[in-house]
């Protein structure tokens, strides 16, 4: 069906807001109309990604005619509505609401992990709130930091539901849930375990969703500055594709702005010994995936369809809830830890350190790489763990505000050469369908011996949550699927069970998955805000990157063949499949 | 509790409610009734056999005051408010027990000796007002008497005589 024809179909519904006129499609709710007319009507529970539930109630909006106020974010607009946002009882309704948030919300703005970006702070300050009104009663409920990637602190929770509604719904986890009801509601994890031992995967979407400090990324700066104040530390970073195009918002800067330049140069003021680029290890692991797609479906070696390992909460949420799917499973590691392994056997090697006072600390866009460099002996493939701490985004910005530096100005540094150059197939490792578009550049090239002409592969971009197409490789059909968002899985691989039991054709033969919606640019430990807005403005910064690649296929990585010539051999040699490749197994769902 | 016992009774339940629409409150009261309370091995089973998440399961037992996540009390005393025994004097009855065990329905001694319920319809209406303490049922019970009703079954085994 193509737009135009849904535009016919779709009644469109006119009314005015503040004497404005306003139309939209019919369904839509007056929240939505107002903001197509500027009017920014403040709420605390409804998100651009998820469900209105008229939870926090901060959005009412009074009906002229009648004078009822209605909760804008789960109301329809309806034709010839005279709708008011403002006048002074609606803003003494919302104040009224943030008194009694604040009166079961501790006053720790200073030392939370959300301060100035909190939306209930930001409307707290919008609405000149100057003093509690209500006594302060804060339940006593304990933080739960038990996955180390995320931290649950409950007492600043305003019982949104966003976290729910992303964790049972979006990502078809259900690791959180409300328990209880009335004044006594909490978010808890399921069953009121710790959250280590719940299904939860780690993806951090609950807290890049939360209006507070209720969940937040496990901290560990402290750590990272003690080793770079350490003489006897030699330290190393890398950068992961989608931070670099998330972590201008930070500093200001427009969505989508490749900060690249201004990273390596700040890594190096801050005192890291050298600094790599994760790209160069994801066109390593598009040299080894594409490898191990070629082997599985032109010489029938191994389970068809091939599946990414690419993201970590999804290979967490695969052991849990799929194993049966784990023959599928590429066993090629992450593009971080094998660059984790490469930095401490090769680099160490050629450069004269001792692998053992090597720290290697990654910049990641994600929670769950926190939980995956400690996943099993297979991450400390060199001797030592490879990767040795996960920093997200949002650490990292906070580390360079500390540090004197004038991010935005700073002239653009350099990678190191060893380990840091990249292709275009290895910076679009941060988005959806980007880890299958740059395996498809190199299966063409592996199975046709020449790079594609045309290096694009558009059917794999954008949002769409399933998307299907089938690629030409020399003559064969390769059928393919790219889901992003875990509850899109499901559909993927009951397609494939379905196949598999009934021996009939195989619907794909190559599945990439990333959990997070968007993929890595809307990672967990990215910038706060995100929307389908800034996810797609995030990957246009890497398939803009990409286009101003000189080459853009993994295997036309100069840099990644010179170290198979001098140290790997070839692609799935038994030495890569030692320090690059890793294993699975079934995990229960629920430690207890 | 022995894994494979757990598994076939709970068999039975999710067998009569799986793919119900609305039937997860109904297989809980049946799980109730089997266990006395929501174990969480039973909750954890009948999500897997019912596929339903675990995190749906609890947010219907907190939900529900009825529903129970700890054990009841070795012994349970159910006072029958049914017509017939609220008629005969069942509330004085349950004032009796409340003042007696100093509890609440729904709740427990601290010692964890009795746990207070109030009961539907018994069933057996020409014997109002009715009190059952575990599978034992006590006729046109009075007030005064049941108070010696209840120390007698202190430090018994649950719903047994202490005769082995
Ligand atoms: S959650 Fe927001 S309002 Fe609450 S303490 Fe943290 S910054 Fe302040
Ligand atoms: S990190 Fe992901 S899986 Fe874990 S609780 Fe949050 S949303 Fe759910
Ligand atoms: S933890 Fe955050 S997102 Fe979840 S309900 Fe509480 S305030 Fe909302």
């Amino acid at each position: 069906m193509t737009s135009e024809m849904n535009m016919e179909e779709k009644k469109m519904i006119k009314a005015t807001i503040n004497g404005i006129e306003v139309e939209v499609a019919e369904g839509g709710s007056i929240l939505d109309a107002a903001r197509t007319v500027q009017i920014k009507i403040p709420t605390l529970c409804k998100h651009p990604d998820l469900d209105a539930t008229g939870a926090c109630g901060i959005c009412v909006v009074r009906n002229k005619a009648n004078g009822r106020m209605l909760r804008s974010c789960c109301t329809p607009l309806e034709n010839g509505m005279d709708l008011l946002s403002e006048d002074a009882e609606i803003v003494e309704v919302r104040k009224t609401v943030l008194d009694l948030l604040l009166s079961r919300h501790p006053n720790e703005c200073l030392t939370c992990a959300r301060n100035q970006n909190c939306e209930l702070q930001t409307l707290c300050a919008d609405f000149g709130v100057r003093r509690e009104t209500l006594p302060n009663i804060v339940p006593d409920l304990p933080k739960d930091d038990s996955t180390k990637c995320i931290v649950l602190d409950p007492r600043k929770c305003i019982n949104c539901g966003r976290c729910v509604d992303v964790c049972q719904n979006m990502q078809d986890v259900w690791a959180l849930s409300f328990l209880n009801r009335g004044i006594d509601t909490r978010m808890a994890p399921a069953g009121d375990i710790s959250l280590a031992e719940s299904p939860c995967v780690n993806c951090g979407q609950c807290s890049a969703h939360c209006p507070t400090g209720a969940i937040v990324e496990y901290e560990e700066t402290d750590v990272v500055w003690e080793k770079l104040h350490d003489p006897e530390t030699y330290c190393v970073a890398q950068i992961a594709p989608a931070v670099r195009v998330a972590i201008g918002e930070a500093f200001g800067q427009p969505i989508g702005t490749n900060m690249e330049g201004k990273m390596y140069a700040a890594l190096r003021r801050m005192g890291f010994n050298a600094v790599f680029d994760t790209n160069f290890g994801a066109d390593f692991t598009i040299m080894e995936e594409s490898a191990e797609f070629v082997k599985r479906f032109t010489k029938g070696e191994g389970e068809l369809p091939l599946i990414t390992t690419c993201c970590p909460s999804w290979v967490d949420f695969m052991e849990k809830y799929h194993s049966d799917m784990i023959p599928h499973f590429s066993t090629c590691k992450s593009p971080h830890e094998m660059l984790g392994a490469l930095a401490k056997t090769y680099y160490a090697d050629k450069m004269g350190v001792d692998p053992k006072k090597i720290y290697m600390v990654s910049i990641m866009p994600c929670t769950a790489k926190k939980y995956e460099i400690r996943r099993c002996n297979d991450m400390s493939s060199s001797g030592c763990q490879d990767v040795d701490v996960s920093l997200t985004t949002r650490e990292i910005a906070r580390m360079f505000k500390q540090s004197s530096i004038d991010f935005v100005n700073i002239p653009d540094g350099e990678a190191d050469s060893i380990l840091g150059d990249y292709t275009g197939g290895g910076v679009i490792f941060g988005a959806t369908g980007g880890v299958m578009e740059a395996a498809l550049r190199n299966a063409v090239w592996m199975v046709t011996g020449k790079v594609p002409e045309k290096p694009e592969f558009e059917a794999v971009r954008g949002l769409e949550g399933i998307k299907e197409c089938k690629i030409d490789l020399a003559g064969k059909e390769v059928r393919i699927a790219v889901a992003h968002g875990l509850k899109h899985v499901e559909e993927v691989l009951d397609k494939v069970r379905a196949a598999k039991t009934s021996g009939g054709e195989l619907p794909y033969h190559f599945i990439e998955v990333m959990a997070c919606p968007g993929g890595c640019v809307g990672g967990g430990g990215q910038p706060y805000g995100v929307t389908n807005e800034l996810r797609s403005k995030r990957a246009a910064g890497l398939y803009k990157c990409d286009t101003e690649c000189a080459q853009r296929t993994s295997s036309e990585n100069a840099h990644v063949q010179k170290v198979y010539a001098e140290f790997l051999g070839e692609p799935l040699s038994e030495k890569a499949h030692h320090l690059l490749h890793t294993h699975y197994s079934t995990k229960r769902a629920y430690q207890r | 509790m022995a894994e494979q016992t757990l598994v076939d009774d709970i068999a039975i339940i999710s067998k009569r409610w799986k793919n119900k629409e609305g039937s997860l409150i109904m297989a809980l009261h049946d799980l109730q009734s089997r266990f006395g309370y929501i174990p969480r091995d039973a909750a954890l089973e009948l999500a897997r056999q019912m596929e339903i998440p675990l995190a749906r399961i609890y947010e219907v037992i907190t939900f529900y005051h009825l529903f129970k996540l700890e054990p009841p009390g070795k012994h349970v005393v159910s006072v029958c408010m049914g017509t017939a025994c609220y008629m005969k004097g069942g509330e004085k009855l349950l004032e009796k027990a409340k003042e007696t065990l100093g509890i609440e329905p729904g709740e427990t001694t601290p010692d964890g000796e009795f746990h207070l319920q109030v009961a539907r319809c018994l069933g057996c209406c020409g014997l109002a007002p009715v009190v059952t303490i575990n599978e034992e049922l006590l006729a046109k019970v009075r007030a005064e008497d049941l108070e010696n009703h209840l120390s007698a079954c202190k430090g018994k085994e649950e719903g047994k005589g202490d005769a082995s």
